[in-house]
């Protein structure tokens, strides 16, 4: 990879960078791409907040206490655990 | 602790913990039918299971269960695509240079998006998201949702899926592809 990043090449490190720590050289080529470039600074943006708003979704459904399990479900998996016991 | 005092307490097991379950479980695979067997399968487990400590409360027992649970349905969605699905999915894909000019430029420059600050906006912010989410391909929803909803490492993606690195971030990077070309479509910036 040369010193200069695409904005592709940029984009991919972004989202890499969301799973796994970069190389040195990586996250200093991305640095410098970013310093220099508005659409990717964005598009960085856009991922963390798509991250922090999926995570913000999750917790949201997890703590709604009107979200239950049917009544229906229930005693399915009742009848599935007595035959099973 | 006795076979006999844990089948005591299955029953309470599901009164006590299974909305709390079905939750945790929604949370992370969005379709109540698959949330709804992953209770199940949890509870069936913890039947048979005889390693209950009595020193962890028997929700965090039953969640920890749970969690291997939703990662077996979420391998299984994944697996179910056709294995030429997933090959296709290597770096040289050209589906990845719709977004990109052949010198690697954006073709549509990302806009800016943030989060709304008052409540209401939020909310309809996050439900557009939310339906992002359900219109991404099955397969690519299923990894995203491993990976940054159920917060599952991308090693333990690989190990779990029986897929590379490579492999794994392409997919992650499409399904953040696509969830940010959806709410920019959808969402009208202010």
């Amino acid at each position: 990879m040369k010193l200069m990043l695409t904005c592709k090449q940029a984009s991919q490190l972004i989202s890499q960078s969301l799973d796994e720590p970069l190389s040195w050289s990586d996250r200093m080529k991305l640095k410098f791409h970013l310093f220099i470039c508005n659409a990717c600074t964005r598009f960085n943006q856009q991922l963390r907040l798509i991250k922090n708003a999926v995570l913000r979704i999750k917790s949201e459904t997890e703590n709604n206490a009107s979200v239950q399990l049917s009544l229906e479900a229930k005693a399915k998996i009742n009848q599935a655990i007595k035959s099973n016991q | 602790m006795s076979a006999s005092l844990i089948n005591k307490n299955v029953n309470d097991w599901l009164n006590d913990h299974g909305d709390y379950l079905y939750r945790f479980a929604l949370a992370r695979l969005r379709d109540p039918h698959q949330a709804e067997d992953a209770v199940q399968e949890t509870m069936l487990a913890a039947i048979k299971s005889d390693n209950f400590e009595g020193d962890s409360s028997a929700r965090t027992w039953l969640t920890g269960i749970l969690k291997h649970k939703i990662i077996d349905l979420q391998r299984k969605q994944i697996r179910e695509q056709p294995l030429s699905d997933l090959i296709d999915l290597d770096a040289s894909d050209t589906s990845l240079d719709d977004f990109f000019d052949k010198s690697g430029h954006w073709l549509d420059k990302p806009q800016t998006l943030d989060m709304p600050e008052n409540a209401l906006e939020q909310k309809q912010f996050l439900s557009i998201l939310s339906g992002c989410m359900d219109k991404l391909p099955a397969k690519l929803a299923a990894i995203f949702m491993m990976r940054d909803v159920h917060e599952v490492d991308n090693e333990n993606i690989c190990k779990e899926l029986d897929i590379t690195a490579t492999n794994a971030w392409v997919m992650l990077y499409r399904a953040r592809m696509g969830l940010r070309k959806c709410l920019e479509m959808n969402w009208i910036v202010g």
